[in-house]
C-alpha cells in the first residue's frame, strides 16, 4: 500500500510537473535553511542607541495596554512586584520563574510578599518572570520555555509581571533571531516553546468590543531593569 | 460540513432580512478596515513586506515536497510524530484514532479553519469524545451549532444577546438570575467554564498558522492565548495543518507575521505568537509528552497543479473579507460553508466543486478591494474570472444569460447591425422616458427595476448626434 | 494631437451628452476628434461573465477598428481597464493578438487621466453650483489609478465644492450584469452608498462611469431623492445647464 506520505509528495511533485529535486536543487534550498536571510526589515526596530530602543520598546509595549516601569537594579524588583500587586489589591503572593535574573531577590523582604517557584496553579493570581529579550519593534516580548520557565506561568495567573534587563532589548525581530541563533541556537537546543507576548490577552469576539485578559492575563506589567545585562 | 452553498441566493436574501445580523455587519466598515490603514500607515515598508511574503509563498509552493519532508524530519529530531493525509477522510479517521489511543474524554481545541474544512468537532462527537472550542467567538457558535460567520472572527454576526443566550442555555449549573447584560461578564463567564476545560483536557488540537521547515516548529497566534493553553495543558497534542502552510525559516515566518496581523485585525502583532518545537523535554514542568502532526493535503495538490495555484499563498488574515461589499451586505453564512468573502468564493469551488457554489464566483462586482488589500498578492477578480470561465465552459450559466450575451455579442461585431437595432429601441425609449427622464418598471429589467428607477436615454444616440455634427463641421 | 474617441455601448445608447462633452474637452484641449463607426461595446460584459468565445471576438474587432491611432480615449474607468488590462489576458495563447492588444492597451486612456496625465490640462474653468460627492468608481479606481486627475480637473469649476465620501473606495453594487443577477445584494450596497452620499450632505454626485451613476441615480430616484448625478465630463464642458442629470427630467417647463 502506498503511504499517506508517498501520496501527498507524488501529487505533488505531478502538480509541479517535475520528479524529486536533484542534489544540486536540494544544496541550494538546504543553504537557504542554513543560512537563513533576512527579509525587509522595518526602520521602527532599527535604532543605534540602547537609550532609543528601550524608548520605541516602552512606547509600542504601552500601545498595546502592557504598562511598563522602570527600575535602577535588581533590588528594586521585589517592591515593585509588592507595589504592583497593592496597586491592583490583589494578594501579596507570587509564582515566580526560576530565571538566573530572579536569583540575588530577596522576595520576603519586600514586606508579606510571599513568593514560590514552579509551574503555575489554576488559583495563582499573579506571576513573575523573566523573558529572553523584549523586542522594540512591537513592544513583544520573548520567552523560551525551559525547566526553570514552565509556560503556563504564562498563561494561567491573571496577572503576569515579567522582568526584562535593559540589555536585553532588542530592535527586530531578526536581532531576536540573531540573538538566538548565536546564543542558544536553533537546533536540537532551540527551546521547545518560544512565546512572543504582545500585550495582554484579549478578544473582541463578542460585538467586536474590545476587552482585555481573555484566556490569557488580563495585566502584563514589565519591570525594565536598568544596568543589567542581559539574562542569558 | 455540509455545505449550503448551492442555495447561495436563498442564503443571501435570508441574510439581508436578519435584522440583528444587519447591525452586526453595520459595525464592519468602522472596524476592521479602518484599523488595518491606520496600522499600515505606521508602517512605511509594508508594501515591500507584502512582496516579500508573496515571493516566500510562491518559493514555498514551488518547493513544497523539499520544504515537507525537511519539516517532517525535523519534528522527528524533536520527538514529534508527523502523518500525511490526502482527505478529509483519512485525516478524521486519523484523528479518531489518535484520541482513542491517548483515552480521551474532554478534548480542547482552539480554532483552526482546516479543522473546519474536515468537521472535526462533529466527529469527535460521533465517536463519543467531547470536543470544546477554547477561542470565545467559536466556542459561542459551538453553543448554538453553527459555522463561522468569519474566518477571524468566528461569531462576529451575533449580538451580545444572543451569546448570553447561549450561554444561559449551555451553562445550566450557574444560577438563572445572574447578570449577563455586558460583554464583559459573557466573558468573565466563558474564561471560567473554559478553565475548567482546560484542565480537565486530555487531547489538545491546533492548526497552525506556519510550519517552519528549518526548525520543526510550529506556529500559533492567538490575541486570547487559547491556543497556547490548548497546546501546553493536555498530555497529548495534534496539530492539523494544510500542506501549503509552511515557510522555509524563522526569519519567513516574522515576514509573514508582520503582513498578518496587520491585515487581519490592524493589530501590529497578535497579542501571543507561539513557536513550538515537539513534545515536553526531560526536565520540563509543562507541555504534552505526544507531539503529532497532521499534513492534510484536502485539495492542495490539485490547486498547485491548476490555475488557483496563487490561492494558496493565502494566511487567512480575512483581509479581503473585512473590505468586501458583497460580504458586508450578506454576511459569512450565506457562503453556505467554512469560508466565506473574496476568498471563500475562490476557495469553495476548488474544495468543494464548481457544481456545488455555481453561485459563488459570480456573486461578485469584481471591485478589486480585496486584491488591493490581500498581503499576500492574490489576485483575486482574476481567479473569480477564471471560475467563471470554467463555468461557461462547461455550460453552467442560466440559459437567460448566456443567450442574452451570446445575443448582445453578436450584436457588438456587426457595428452596421447594432447601430439599426439599438438606434430604433434607444429613440422609443428616449420618447417613452422623456417627460420623468426615468422607467419605474421595464418588461425583462426586474432586476433592475424592482430596486431602481431605469434612467431613460436620452432620445439618440451618440453615433446619430456624431453624423449630424460631422455633417456639420464638413 | 488626433484622438480615437471610444464612446462606449452605454454612453452611446443612454447618454450621448457624456459623448458629446468628451468630444468638446477634447477639442478645447486642442486635439482632432475621431470616432471610428466600427465601434460598439467594449465586451466587459463577455469578459466578466465567463464567455471568452465572444470576448475575444470582440476585443478583435476594437484592437482592429482603433489599430491606426495613436490615442484612444474612453469616458468610462471600467471599460477603459477592460481595453486596458483584461484584453492583453485574453490572449496569452495567441502572441500576435496578445502583441496588438497590448500596443492599444498602451494607447488606451481614461478621459480624466488623459486630460491631466497626458494633455497636462489644469483645472477647467465652467460652473456648476452644488456640494458634490465624487464617486470613484472601482475600476477606474483599482484598475487604472484614477483618484486625483478628476479633482484636479474639477478644481476649476465654480460654485462647485467637493465632498470625500466615508466609504468614497467601497462599489456601489453596480458590478455590470452583477446587479441583475443579485439585485437583492446589490440593492443591499447601493443603499450602503446612497446612505453615505447623503450623510455627506451633498446634493450632486459626480463620477466617471455612467454604469456606477445610473445604478446610483436610479436608486436616489426610487427612495425618492431628488441629486443632480452627473458624469463628470458633463460638469467640465459646462453643459449641465442644458441636459438634465442622469435620470432626471428635461429642464424645467417642457414637461
Amino acid at each position: 500500500m502506498i503511504s499517506g506520505r508517498e501520496r501527498t509528495l507524488s501529487a505533488i511533485r505531478d502538480a509541479l510537473g517535475r520528479g524529486a529535486l536533484g542534489p544540486d536543487e536540494k544544496a541550494k534550498l538546504e543553504r537557504r535553511l542554513r543560512y537563513p536571510r533576512a527579509n525587509v526589515v522595518p526602520a521602527r526596530g532599527q535604532c543605534d542607541s540602547r537609550e532609543g530602543l528601550v524608548a520605541t520598546f516602552i512606547a509600542e509595549a504601552e500601545r498595546v495596554n502592557a504598562t511598563v516601569e522602570r527600575l535602577c537594579s535588581g533590588d528594586d524588583i521585589a517592591p515593585a512586584v509588592a507595589d504592583f500587586l497593592r496597586a491592583h489589591n490583589l494578594p501579596q503572593r507570587v509564582r515566580v520563574a526560576g530565571d538566573a535574573v530572579f536569583k540575588d531577590v530577596r522576595w520576603s523582604d519586600a514586606g508579606g510578599l510571599e513568593a514560590e517557584a514552579g509551574p503555575a496553579a489554576a488559583d495563582d493570581s499573579a506571576s513573575v518572570t523573566g523573558a529572553y529579550a523584549g523586542i522594540a519593534e512591537t513592544g513583544t516580548l520573548m520567552l523560551l520555555s525551559g525547566p526553570d520557565s514552565p509556560t503556563l506561568l504564562n498563561f494561567l495567573p491573571p496577572n503576569h509581571i515579567i522582568v526584562l534587563p535593559e540589555g536585553s532589548v532588542v530592535g527586530t525581530y531578526e536581532d531576536a533571531w540573531h540573538r538566538l541563533r548565536a546564543e542558544v541556537g536553533t537546533g536540537i537546543a532551540m527551546p521547545r516553546v518560544i512565546t512572543w507576548i504582545t500585550g495582554p490577552s484579549r478578544t473582541a469576539d463578542i460585538e467586536q468590543t474590545l476587552l482585555l485578559g481573555a484566556h490569557g492575563p488580563r495585566r502584563l506589567h514589565v519591570l525594565l531593569v536598568d544596568g543589567a545585562t542581559s539574562a542569558a | 460540513m455540509q455545505s449550503t452553498a448551492r442555495a447561495f441566493t436563498a442564503n443571501a436574501r435570508q441574510a439581508l432580512d436578519d435584522a440583528k445580523l444587519q447591525v452586526a455587519l453595520a459595525r464592519f466598515p468602522e472596524g476592521f478596515p479602518v484599523k488595518r490603514r491606520l496600522a499600515v500607515e505606521r508602517l512605511p515598508e509594508f508594501e515591500a513586506l507584502r512582496d516579500d511574503a508573496k515571493e516566500i509563498k510562491d518559493h514555498v509552493l514551488a518547493h513544497l515536497d523539499y520544504y515537507l519532508e525537511r519539516f517532517e524530519a525535523k519534528v522527528a529530531e524533536r520527538g514529534g510524530q508527523v502523518h500525511w493525509c490526502s482527505d478529509a477522510e483519512e485525516a478524521r479517521t486519523l484523528l479518531v484514532k489518535l484520541c482513542r489511543d491517548a483515552g480521551a474524554t474532554t478534548i480542547t481545541k482552539a480554532k483552526s479553519m482546516i479543522g473546519e474544512e474536515i468537521g472535526v468537532n462533529d466527529c469527535l462527537e460521533e465517536a463519543g469524545f467531547k470536543p470544546v472550542e477554547t477561542d470565545l467567538g467559536e466556542y459561542i457558535i459551538q453553543l448554538r451549532h453553527e459555522p463561522p460567520s468569519h474566518i477571524i472572527a468566528p461569531a462576529v454576526h451575533l449580538s451580545k444577546d444572543q451569546v448570553a443566550e447561549a450561554f444561559r442555555a449551555a451553562h445550566k449549573d450557574l444560577p438563572d438570575d445572574r447578570p449577563l447584560n455586558e460583554p464583559q461578564e459573557m466573558l468573565d463567564e466563558a474564561r471560567a467554564v473554559l478553565r475548567r476545560a482546560f484542565l480537565s483536557s486530555s487531547v489538545g488540537i491546533t492548526g497552525a498558522n506556519m510550519l517552519v521547515a528549518e526548525t520543526g516548529s510550529i506556529v500559533l497566534v492567538t490575541n486570547e492565548g487559547n491556543a497556547d493553553l490548548t497546546q501546553t495543558i493536555p498530555p497529548v497534542q495534534i496539530v492539523i495543518a494544510s500542506i501549503e502552510k509552511i515557510v522555509p525559516t524563522l526569519e519567513d515566518a516574522a515576514t509573514v507575521l508582520r503582513v498578518l496581523a496587520r491585515s487581519a485585525t490592524g493589530q501590529d502583532l497578535s497579542v501571543y505568537t507561539t513557536f513550538t518545537t515537539g513534545p515536553r523535554r526531560s526536565g520540563d514542568l509543562d507541555g504534552p509528552q505526544h507531539f503529532h502532526v497532521i499534513l492534510l493535503d484536502n485539495g492542495r495538490t490539485r490547486m498547485l497543479g491548476g490555475e488557483f495555484r496563487e490561492m494558496l499563498r493565502c494566511i487567512r488574515c480575512g483581509a479581503c473579507i473585512n473590505h468586501c461589499p458583497v460580504y458586508g451586505a450578506i454576511g459569512g453564512h450565506a457562503y453556505g460553508w467554512v469560508y466565506s468573502g473574496p476568498m471563500g468564493a475562490v476557495l469553495i469551488p476548488n474544495l468543494i466543486g464548481v457544481d456545488e457554489a455555481k453561485d459563488l464566483p459570480n456573486a461578485s462586482t469584481l471591485c478589486g478591494r480585496c486584491e488591493e488589500v490581500c498581503p499576500m498578492r492574490i489576485p483575486l477578480p482574476r481567479l473569480l474570472r477564471k471560475l467563471r470561465d470554467q463555468q461557461f465552459e462547461a455550460g453552467q450559466v442560466p440559459p437567460l444569460f448566456r443567450y442574452g450575451l451570446r445575443w448582445w455579442a453578436r450584436l457588438a461585431r456587426w457595428p452596421a447591425l447594432y447601430r439599426l437595432a439599438t438606434g430604433a429601441g434607444v429613440a422609443t425609449l428616449g420618447r417613452l422616458g422623456r417627460r420623468k427622464g426615468r422607467f419605474r418598471k421595464m418588461p425583462f429589467a426586474g432586476g433592475w427595476t424592482n430596486a431602481r428607477d431605469l434612467p431613460a436615454p436620452q432620445g439618440r444616440t451618440f453615433q446619430q448626434w456624431w453624423s449630424a455634427e460631422k455633417g456639420v463641421r464638413q | 494631437m488626433k484622438v480615437a474617441l471610444f464612446v462606449t455601448c452605454l454612453v452611446d445608447l443612454i447618454r450621448p451628452s457624456v459623448g458629446m462633452a468628451a468630444v468638446k474637452l477634447l477639442r478645447d484641449a486642442g486635439c482632432e476628434v475621431v470616432v471610428p463607426a466600427a465601434q460598439t461595446c467594449c465586451g466587459q460584459p463577455a469578459v466578466n461573465s465567463g464567455d471568452r468565445a465572444d470576448a475575444v471576438a470582440i476585443a478583435k474587432r476594437v484592437i482592429d477598428a482603433f489599430s491606426s491611432f495613436s490615442h484612444v480615449v474612453v469616458p468610462s474607468g471600467s471599460c477603459a481597464g477592460t481595453i486596458k488590462v483584461h484584453y492583453p489576458e485574453l490572449f496569452q495563447d495567441d502572441p500576435v493578438m496578445a502583441r496588438r492588444a497590448r500596443d492599444l492597451a498602451d494607447r488606451t486612456f481614461e478621459l480624466t487621466t488623459f486630460l491631466a496625465d497626458v494633455l497636462k490640462v489644469g483645472a477647467i474653468a465652467g460652473r456648476f453650483d452644488a456640494e458634490a460627492a465624487y464617486h470613484d468608481s472601482c475600476s477606474g479606481l483599482r484598475e487604472l489609478g484614477i483618484r486625483e486627475q478628476p479633482r484636479a480637473l474639477l478644481a476649476g469649476i465654480a460654485g462647485l465644492e467637493l465632498q470625500e465620501l466615508k466609504g468614497a473606495a467601497t462599489c456601489c453594487g453596480f458590478g455590470g450584469l452583477f446587479c441583475v443577477k443579485y439585485p437583492d445584494i446589490s440593492e443591499k450596497m447601493v443603499d450602503a452608498k446612497v446612505d453615505d452620499i447623503l450623510a455627506s450632505g451633498a446634493d450632486a454626485v459626480l463620477g466617471g462611469d455612467l454604469g456606477c451613476l445610473m445604478n446610483i441615480a436610479g436608486r436616489l430616484s426610487r427612495r425618492g431623492v431628488p441629486m443632480n448625478v452627473r458624469h463628470v465630463a458633463e460638469v467640465l464642458a459646462d453643459m449641465t445647464a442644458d441636459v438634465p442629470p442622469v435620470g432626471g427630467r428635461e429642464a424645467r417647463g417642457s414637461a
